[in-house]
């Protein structure tokens, strides 16, 4: 019941769904329509275990009063406030989703301009990380570096300036040797992919049953 | 006012993001815990306005497709990881998941990750009337790929003509692979630093026309 139940579960839910691809029958097409309106709904459930999760970390932090408590205060309040004025409150005070709103202040003037701005941050990393590693130290190394910096220069107007051939040489390396080296890396991840899956429907793989209880 | 306020806002959040560069600091570690609250509750409302609102709380308040109560009956089970008696119900749910998940991407996986990628590698090597550096490109296609799969290929040892020449070529072509990679992103990313430094001397201060 505890284990060999969901095992069971995954196995015939996956046969079923494998099986069905290859059945050009209404019946086999209903099968998969009722997954793809079941499934992201059993998913959406799982947003109540992360913020219950998140929820029950930073309670007991701000109620030890653990280092940093303060911040976990910045994580609940907005986690809260953002669903609260959204559904409950009305327009005239912020709610709802519509801009202006909470919601959308939220998003658009918090959220996206701190993801942005980490992500843009990552060019200073990913700079300072390329010094280190891209030393020309032996020739396969001094390979990865000048394949990097005709790709870069081929994007910018003063690789054009350089010279008509930066650009077109960086276009040759992107569609040849770059896709062959991505293709050669996709099919390894298609071949453990496939593994994956039968590995999971066949109860092979076990680690998603988690440690709650036997 | 909004707008003035908002624009103040993100330009305050985006130079606190920056002030990480120069070292760990309340400011940065106040900006990184409010996008992750903000992110969840984000979350959570539009996962209730896309998914559950209409695929589950208005059909059946209105009476039709009972069917749907199974689905989120299995979905609730999840809230039982919190109870330790009964968290093993939670597996249920999970097991519908990556059961009927790994079953649908079997064949899919199959046909674009491995199918699709050998048939666009079977290509005709010299094309009449193609330019050179397209029959070179041809080339480097069709052997490159064969050559970076040899030198992932680690059941056996990487010696003599095929096995040793070819996960030598293989290496090569995966080192260019990943330094146009590196490129690419690279500049993804500069791009996107380029649109902060923007917004924030053009939009916020108007300093840009």
């Amino acid at each position: 019941m505890k284990r060999n139940v969901p095992l069971m579960i995954a196995m015939l839910g996956g046969l079923i769904m494998m099986i069905q691809y290859f059945i050009p029958h209404q019946a086999s097409q209903d099968v998969f329509d009722y997954y793809t309106e079941w499934a992201p709904l059993v998913g959406s459930f799982a947003l109540i275990l992360g913020v219950g999760s998140i929820t029950r970390v930073h309670v007991h932090k701000i109620r030890a009063k653990a280092p940093n408590w303060p911040f976990s205060l910045a994580v609940l309040i907005p986690l809260y406030l953002i669903p609260l004025f959204a559904f409950f409150l009305p327009a005239s005070i912020g709610g709802g989703t519509e801009n202006p709103s909470l919601f959308d202040f939220m998003y658009s003037r918090v959220q996206i301009p701190i993801q942005a701005t980490m992500f843009s941050m990552l060019a200073f990393y990913i700079a300072s990380a390329a010094f280190r590693a891209f030393r020309a130290k032996s020739a396969l190394a001094t390979v990865l570096l000048v394949t990097a910096v005709i790709v870069m220069l081929a994007q910018v107007p003063i690789g054009d300036l350089l010279g008509r051939w930066l650009p077109d040489t960086g276009l040759w390396i992107l569609r040849f040797p770059n896709l062959a080296a991505k293709r050669a890396i996709e099919l390894g991840v298609g071949f453990g992919m496939l593994a994956t899956c039968l590995k999971i429907i066949f109860g092979v793989e076990r680690g998603w049953l988690g440690g709650a209880g036997e | 006012m909004y707008e003035t306020i908002g624009l103040s806002v993100a330009a305050i959040f985006t130079l606190a993001v920056f002030s990480f560069l120069y070292k760990e600091n309340p400011l940065y570690r106040f900006a990184e815990h409010i996008v992750v609250g903000a992110s969840l509750g984000y979350s959570i409302v539009v996962t209730y306005q896309r998914v559950l609102y209409p695929r589950l709380v208005e059909p059946v308040s209105h009476g039709q497709e009972l069917i749907l109560l199974i689905p989120a009956i299995m979905g609730l089970l999840y809230v039982t990881r919190f109870f330790p008696r009964i968290a093993w119900m939670s597996r249920y749910p999970m097991a519908f998941l990556l059961g009927t998940g790994m079953g649908v991407a079997f064949p899919y996986d199959m046909q674009t990750l491995v199918l699709r990628q050998i048939q666009s590698t079977m290509i005709p090597l010299y094309t009449p009337g193609a330019p050179w550096f397209d029959t070179l490109g041809a080339f480097v296609i069709v052997f490159g790929t064969l050559s970076a799969i040899i030198y992932f290929f680690f059941s056996k040892p990487h010696k003599g003509p095929f096995f040793g020449f070819g996960s030598k070529v293989g290496i090569w072509i995966i080192m260019i692979g990943f330094g146009a990679t590196f490129g690419f992103t690279v500049m993804g990313r500069i791009s996107l630093l380029i649109g902060r430094v923007q917004f924030l001397l053009g939009d916020w201060l108007g300093l840009l026309n």
